[in-house]
């Protein structure tokens, strides 16, 4: 399996396109943002609370901060991962490279993988740099690294599952603008499918709340670590993973 | 080298290439011939293991270009029509992403890179965006990912459209000079690059192929006269009918009169050579001979031959 020299031109070419610049950029903004209106906030709320000692009981750094920021940033991330995943394989599609990619001796597994694991590194690079948010955190007041560390652990998964739907889209397109909005489309369903959970109830609802991608990420942030969680985004991500697959092999047929 | 037996391709309801069959030696440099749409890129990219055939037996070097397509795609490079090249990626680093990826071992590969860089002459913009270089650099980058890791068959999707006449020649004399170490299958629609690079050609229309062999054979079946053109100055009446009384000329076409002179197109049986007896006869009688020269007859005129004849025939059947 040739994957390290796909790996290595995919990466390398997130870093010499302006492209990996400018999603940190905006996504640090956009994060850094949230963290001050979260952490603002909190400081208010502390005030508040030292002339009323019955409602300081309830608050806490990582709870009032980290949670609300980690959900914030998996909305960024929803908008965000579609433009980062869209170039991986519609480009080589319309440049035509797709063909001398698939020509030479490296099996579609280890093109996919190459690409996959080039995305999913400048995510974890990306998610990376809001480390600095937590640190900033501890400066002021003490945190649980527990919740943070499931926290981030949560992200990565999630991110792991964005990436491979992003994978799968680009694959069966050569318009990158089609490749990113499938993208959105599909994780938005998944995202907001639980919000309908109420009111199907029953199994149905169950059903549906099992499916949404929103929901199992919620017990990380709160420091819970689920099998169930870690192996619905592990399911999804190897799924879309094996659809890609199956597509590259399908265009292969009809040329 | 290659062996090619039956190989049919259908696209939805439309067939790019039907029961088509060759075989190629090692070592020789085969040109693919035809018209535009003909399937010329539809057979390489089935040999390339780019897409699978729809019924048919493709082989590279003994292996089945489907069911063996690694062990295929390690002896081949590939250089399709459209030349697709990552346009972000500078020129050496390029040839090296290749390299890797075809499996030049680490200590070989800055050498071997080097190495095509020189041969395909594109040393010189070795640190430059391949997306600013000119179709002509950016063709020669084409041709040098597909020899850089030295393999047994080469096979060249329209090497040298839209370059300029001095570069065409310079990829041409690159191309024959990888004759015998490498197997050449080279497509083409112009007609004088096959005799002058390729051994022996393949002429495909319609999806079909309608000749193959070598090109001195192909003339011969498809001209069997020899053809001399001759211009004298004389009365036309009496030099066709004096031309057409000598033994063996089986034609005489009037080309161009004027000013007394004439100018004919004189057709003999193959291995006959009727120049001296021209050059007599205008002696005898006293004519200007102003021009005497054997017409040599060219892979074009097999071509459209071929072609129009495939054309008619198909009118006549239809």
């Amino acid at each position: 399996m040739r994957i390290w020299p796909i790996f290595k031109k995919e990466l390398r070419l997130y870093f010499t396109s302006p492209v990996a610049w400018v999603v940190f950029t905006i996504f640090l903004l956009i994060g850094g943002y949230f963290f001050y209106s979260i952490f603002a906030f909190f400081t208010l709320a502390s005030m508040q609370s030292a002339m009323n000692p019955s409602m300081a009981r309830d608050l806490n750094v990582t709870d009032s901060v980290m949670r609300p920021l980690f959900s914030n940033i998996s909305v960024i991330l929803l908008l965000l991962m579609p433009l980062v995943t869209m170039r991986l394989f519609a480009e080589e599609r319309r440049a035509g490279t797709i063909e001398l990619l698939l020509t030479y001796p490296v099996r579609d597994g280890a093109v996919l993988a190459g690409k996959y694991l080039a995305a999913l590194v400048l995510y974890a690079i990306m998610i990376g740099l809001t480390t600095l948010y937590p640190v900033i955190v501890v400066y002021f007041a003490r945190l649980e690294w527990g919740p943070v560390l499931t926290g981030y652990l949560g992200l990565l998964l999630m991110g792991a599952t964005f990436i491979a739907v992003g994978v799968f889209a680009s694959s069966l397109t050569e318009n990158q603008i089609v490749a990113s909005i499938t993208t959105f489309g599909v994780l938005l369903i998944f995202w907001i499918l639980g919000w309908s959970a109420d009111y199907a109830g029953g199994t149905t609802g169950r059903v549906l709340q099992f499916l949404s991608l929103l929901e199992h990420n919620e017990s990380f942030a709160k420091g819970v670590l689920d099998t169930k969680d870690i192996l619905y985004y592990l399911n999804f991500t190897v799924l879309a993973l094996f659809l890609t697959l199956r597509s590259l092999e399908a265009r292969r047929w009809t040329g | 080298m290659i062996e090619v037996e039956h190989l049919t391709k259908n696209y939805g309801l439309v067939t790019a290439i039907s029961d088509v069959s060759f075989s190629v030696a090692p070592g020789q440099i085969v040109g693919f011939l035809g018209p535009n749409g003909a399937g010329k890129s539809t057979a390489m990219r089935i040999l390339a293991c780019f897409m699978p055939a729809s019924s048919g037996v493709a082989r590279v070097a003994g292996h089945d270009v489907f069911r063996e397509s690694m062990e295929v795609r390690r002896r081949i490079g590939y250089l399709p029509e459209s030349v697709p090249l990552y346009t972000d990626m500078r020129v050496a680093p390029y040839l090296d992403f290749v390299a890797e990826v075809k499996g030049v071992p680490r200590g070989e590969r800055r050498r071997r890179v080097a190495d095509v860089m020189d041969r395909c002459m594109v040393a010189d913009v070795q640190n430059r965006l391949i997306g600013k270089l000119s179709k002509g650099y950016r063709q020669r980058v084409g041709l040098a990912q597909a020899i850089v890791s030295d393999p047994e068959v080469l096979i060249l999707d329209e090497p040298t459209i839209g370059l300029d006449p001095k570069q065409i020649t310079e990829i041409r004399s690159l191309i024959k000079s990888l004759a015998g170490q490498h197997t050449v299958i080279l497509s083409t629609h112009i007609l004088p690059e096959v005799s002058m690079v390729c051994d022996a050609v393949i002429i495909i229309n319609k999806g079909s192929i309608v000749a193959q062999g070598p090109i001195d054979t192909l003339v011969e079946q498809f001209f069997p006269t020899a053809r001399v053109e001759v211009e004298i100055g004389g009365p036309p009446p009496a030099v066709r009918d004096r031309i057409r009384a000598i033994p063996g000329v089986l034609s005489v076409q009037d080309q161009a009169i004027a000013n007394g002179a004439g100018r004919y197109l004189v057709e003999a049986a193959r291995g006959r050579d009727v120049r001296g007896e021209l050059f007599q006869l205008a002696a005898q009688q006293r004519w200007d001979l102003l021009e005497l020269k054997r017409v040599g007859m060219t892979l074009e005129e097999v071509f459209i031959r071929i072609v129009a004849g495939e054309e008619a025939g198909e009118e006549i059947r239809a």
